[in-house]
């Protein structure tokens, strides 16, 4: 077993682990965070993408152990004060889900694009840039058009990083 | 329309919990104590077992137990079933061979169940699952749909040349006659390919046993979880159907890869009481690509008769549908009669004859897939229109609206009854949004720039609904396709609404509400709707097939309806007038032609108290139960339009245009309504671009992860534009026809006829990828070549 100690949504967290544990595994098991899910064993799909130390990293390809020391940010630990993150409201708002499942993976993606590009978001960059994100409901249609207002939101919510 | 009524485009009431990473799902869930499990699998398509050695597995660390199929049969643990009995043309019953949960002897596809590995640690069961020694005897395998029948190979002993049914549908006589008259016949082969379903949620089951009470639990991740339980209690015999809860939460995603009981969560729950832990169990995505049914896998001949108008006088189809290495639930039922039946499409063709043959391969079991059979048949149906439309040298859109049916109701000569529609406004709005008067200019255009451009159209209908439930146990059915549902009112009036139907994506807390609010005029969040938990919900048939709305929601109208009609008693006493006066309107019963009325919370309060009437007089409470069958399909239909543009250097297609316009009868709720239909265009996108489940020859899955299998992604489709046009349907109380399929029906043949039409050749399969499209743009540049 090896210990690692991390920050999780602003929570000092330390656990032993086996050393091969995932950080996915980590967040779900240990700290029984689940909005953060499992859809594929390759690193394709995306459901599991955290923030580590403010970049989105898919936390199933990332062993726990590589979160030592780090701070890591989980679909849970964006909402401020029972507020939804722009982000979310603007999944929310423009039926950016179906399902569910995908979306936290997706929300934690958008807002890094969003981190990385700005705020004035064209179709063509959300379509590129959501390539490590797979959604089997929605078509991705509504959810171009979320994060596309979920971005001009952030703008003007300068708490948005105060959440990193 | 109030903000919250039918037609509203309600902001969804489970979103909080989605978006904020509180949904619960089956993988969710812990258990005190639980274990978890790990299927040891078939690496061959076909092979004996001469035994299974768990010694070395068992004595590894953490590992709790080892079962195998013989531990299954020593506890009399039946096998899984296939629940729709489908009659070869002779009159004999189609040959199922047996499928147990854990292989017996023999497996029969790569992923094949042959051992189960139930230990303290879900990576220690995994390990376990690897020192476990089975001495195979592996035997050739056969996987080639069209060559089913001719190899050497047989997958069942109760089929000698690996039938499962030779099934025909429609009248031989007057289409054999058609085709002899015909001015014109157009012929076509097609494939359509095999795909995987690929929830994002993979699946799961947590199996449970209390000794103390001798109830099972089941978590699961089912779109029906009281058919799973009748399966599981009566046909399995895994616990009694009393003493067994069935808990399917939120699930993630299923587009029929969970309706059907597969051997996991069988192995689960049983396992459960043999270990005296709870039982977890977690697909990978690798499992799932192996295991769960698969969808599709058609290869089809067919052939259209046109008079010398232009007119279709007959269709004739042969089918050879792979079902895969075993019946899965509702296999059978997917080729046959959700397939035939849609063959007429929108058309009036006078005679129609389609056989089909079911095979067995040694590949995983192929069952209802997002459309089920109705893809299959709107593929050959607007690929065979569009390609007679072109050997005539008619216009596309022109010669489907000649040959539209117009007149309702009408009869098909392949037993279905469509009720209304209008096929040609769908078409006159398609094409106008859809801007087809300026095509040939972008062609053109496009061309310019060394592009291709073609444009394709999908004039498709299906069925929805599927009922009634006398028609379909004609028809072979195991089960009625009726649903229910129970509306309580609580004492503040608030409502609860327990459904059968499930949730999976689409949206029920939501629109389910909307009909509660519009009828009783109560805010919608004074409505909960309650599924999933066979301890809470009487039984119900689950969610599939686009029935939810039109069945489902038909079944909460009647329990509304039973509710209002109670409600006019308890106020007929509380307001002193007789019953005939009491009026209900905008959530208030009143005395007609007075002042006096009383709003709906206050009356179901005076139906608690019951302090205003006897109990000889009338029951307190306020709580009514429906079962609604409906008493006909629904038909759905609509105008896809699909433009692309293809580079011939590099083979890619790019989506420029997709246009929808659909007849979805009544509409509750236009945002989720538009949702489906974009989810469902993705689906059909992928199936006609990008995805295919390929075996190699020895039966290996050579498209087993989501490295290999290309799902699509944001960058891969355009936006949609999405229309409507409404006809609403008679045969249900809301008018609602069923949305959740019609994209992925539609857009196949819409993608393939616009690409065939950018190439001029019809010689493109699907999926056309760069590399097919490439292919096929060399041979439209050098015909001499090609030859």
């Amino acid at each position: 077993m090896t210990t690692v100690s991390l920050t999780v949504n602003g929570q000092s967290v330390t656990a032993d682990v086996d050393p091969r544990t995932l950080l996915v595994q980590f967040l779900r098991d240990n700290l029984r965070l689940t909005g953060t899910h499992v859809g594929c064993d390759t690193s394709q799909c995306g459901a599991c993408v955290v923030h580590l130390n403010g970049q989105a990293v898919k936390s199933c390809t990332t062993l726990a152990v590589q979160a030592n020391a780090s701070v890591v940010t989980t679909i849970e630990g964006i909402t401020a004060g029972g507020e939804l993150h722009p982000m979310q409201a603007a999944f929310r708002e423009h039926h950016g889900l179906q399902c569910g499942y995908c979306t936290p993976g997706m929300i934690m993606s958008a807002i890094d694009i969003v981190n990385r590009k700005g705020n004035a978001l064209d179709e063509e960059t959300i379509r590129a840039e959501l390539e490590g994100n797979l959604c089997r409901c929605t078509g991705y249609h509504n959810i171009v058009k979320a994060v596309a207002a979920g971005a001009r939101a952030m703008a003007q919510e300068p708490l948005t990083q105060a959440a990193e | 329309m109030t903000a919250t009524g039918i037609g509203a485009p309600v902001r969804r009431k489970e979103d909080q919990r989605f978006v904020t990473g509180q949904g619960r799902y089956v993988d969710d869930f812990n258990r005190p104590g639980q274990a978890h499990a790990y299927f040891l699998r078939s690496p061959h398509a076909h092979a004996a077992i001469r035994s299974i050695d768990t010694g070395p597995a068992m004595i590894m660390p953490g590992v709790i137990a080892i079962f195998t199929g013989d531990d299954l049969a020593a506890d009399k643990i039946g096998g899984l079933i296939c629940g729709w009995m489908i009659h070869s043309k002779d009159g004999s019953p189609m040959k199922a061979g047996p499928h147990p949960a854990l292989a017996q002897g023999k497996v029969r596809y790569v992923g094949d169940h042959v051992a189960v590995v139930i230990a303290e640690t879900l990576a220690q069961a995994k390990d376990a699952a690897e020192a476990i020694v089975v001495d195979y005897d592996v035997l050739p395998a056969v996987v080639d749909t069209a060559q089913a029948t001719k190899a050497s190979v047989q997958v069942h002993d109760v089929s000698s040349d690996n039938t499962v049914f030779n099934w025909h549908l429609g009248n031989k006589d007057e289409t054999e006659a058609a085709f002899a008259r015909a001015k014109h016949v157009t012929k076509i082969d097609l494939v359509n390919n095999r795909l995987v379903p690929n929830p994002i949620e993979p699946r799961a089951a947590v199996g449970e046993y209390d000794f103390g009470t001798d109830n099972y639990t089941l978590y699961t991740t089912s779109q029906n979880p009281h058919v799973a339980r009748l399966v599981l209690s009566a046909f399995i015999g895994v616990a009694p159907e009393h003493k067994l809860r069935v808990i399917a939460p939120d699930v993630g995603g299923g587009f029929g890869s969970k309706i059907f009981i597969y051997a996991e969560e069988t192995v689960c729950v049983w396992a459960a009481k043999k270990v005296k832990r709870p039982v977890k169990w977690t697909s990978d995505r690798s499992e799932a690509f192996l295991s769960d049914a698969h969808g599709r896998d058609h290869v089809t001949h067919a052939e259209m008769a046109t008079d010398e108008n232009g007119k279709i006088i007959a269709l004739r189809v042969h089918t050879t549908a792979n079902l895969g290495a075993y019946l899965s639930t509702f296999s059978s039922s997917v080729p046959t009669y959700l397939y035939a039946p849609l063959l007429s499409g929108q058309y009036d063709i006078p005679a129609i004859y389609c056989e089909v043959d079911g095979v067995y391969t040694n590949t995983a079991p192929v069952d209802a897939y997002r459309g089920a059979g109705r893809p299959e048949a709107t593929f050959v149906v607007e690929r065979l229109v569009e390609k007679t439309a072109r050997e005539l040298g008619q216009n596309p859109a022109e010669f489907r609206r000649k040959n539209y049916i117009t007149q309702f109701p009408h009869t098909t000569p392949v037993i279905m009854t469509y009720d209304t529609g209008d096929y040609a406004a769908s078409l006159d709005k398609a094409l106008e949004i859809a801007d087809y008067k300026n095509f040939q200019q972008r062609k053109q255009e496009s061309a310019r720039r060394g592009k291709l451009r073609g444009i394709g159209f999908s004039s498709y209908i299906e069925a929805c609904g599927i009922a009634p439930s006398q028609a379909v146990g004609s028809l072979g059915a195991g089960v009625g396709l009726w649903e229910s549902a129970e509306v309580r009112v609580n004492p503040t009036g608030s409502v609860e609404v327990l459904t059968g139907s499930h949730s999976h994506g689409q949206g029920h807390e939501t629109t389910f509400a909307q009909l509660v609010s519009d009828r009783l005029g109560i805010s919608i969040d004074q409505v909960s709707i309650v599924h999933g938990d066979t301890d809470k919900v009487q039984f119900g048939m689950g969610t599939y097939g686009s029935r939810s709305g039109a069945v489902g929601m038909s079944a909460i109208a009647k329990a509304i309806d039973k509710v209002i009609a109670k409600g006019k008693k308890v106020a007929a006493h509380v307001l002193e007038a007789s019953e005939g006066d009491i009026e209900f309107k905008d959530g208030r019963f009143g005395v007609a032609g007075t002042d006096r009325s009383m709003a709906f919370g206050e009356i179901a309060l005076q139906a608690y108290i019951a302090h205003k009437f006897s109990g000889q007089d009338l029951e307190p409470g306020l709580k009514e139960g429906a079962f609604y069958d409906p008493t006909n399909f629904t038909f759905p239909a609509g105008v896809h339009i699909c433009e692309v543009e293809i580079d011939p250097d590099t083979g890619v297609t790019k989506i420029e245009r997709w246009t929808a316009v659909d007849d979805f009868g009544v509409i509750i709720n236009p945002m989720i309504v538009e949702g489906q239909v974009h989810g469902g265009i993705a689906q059909g996108v992928g199936q006609a671009l990008l995805e295919g489940a390929f075996y190699d020859e020895s039966g290996q899955l050579i498209t087993a992860s989501f490295n290999d299998y290309c799902m699509p992604r944001a960058i891969d489709l355009p936006s949609f534009q999405v229309g409507m046009t409404v006809t609403p349907c008679p045969s249900n109380p809301l008018g609602i026809k069923g949305c959740g399929e019609a994209g992925a029906i539609a857009a196949p043949p819409a993608v393939i006829n616009a690409i065939t039409d950018a190439l001029g050749h019809e010689d493109i399969a699907m999926p056309a990828t760069p590399q097919a499209v490439w292919r096929a743009a060399q041979k439209a540049r050098m015909p001499m070549a090609a030859e």
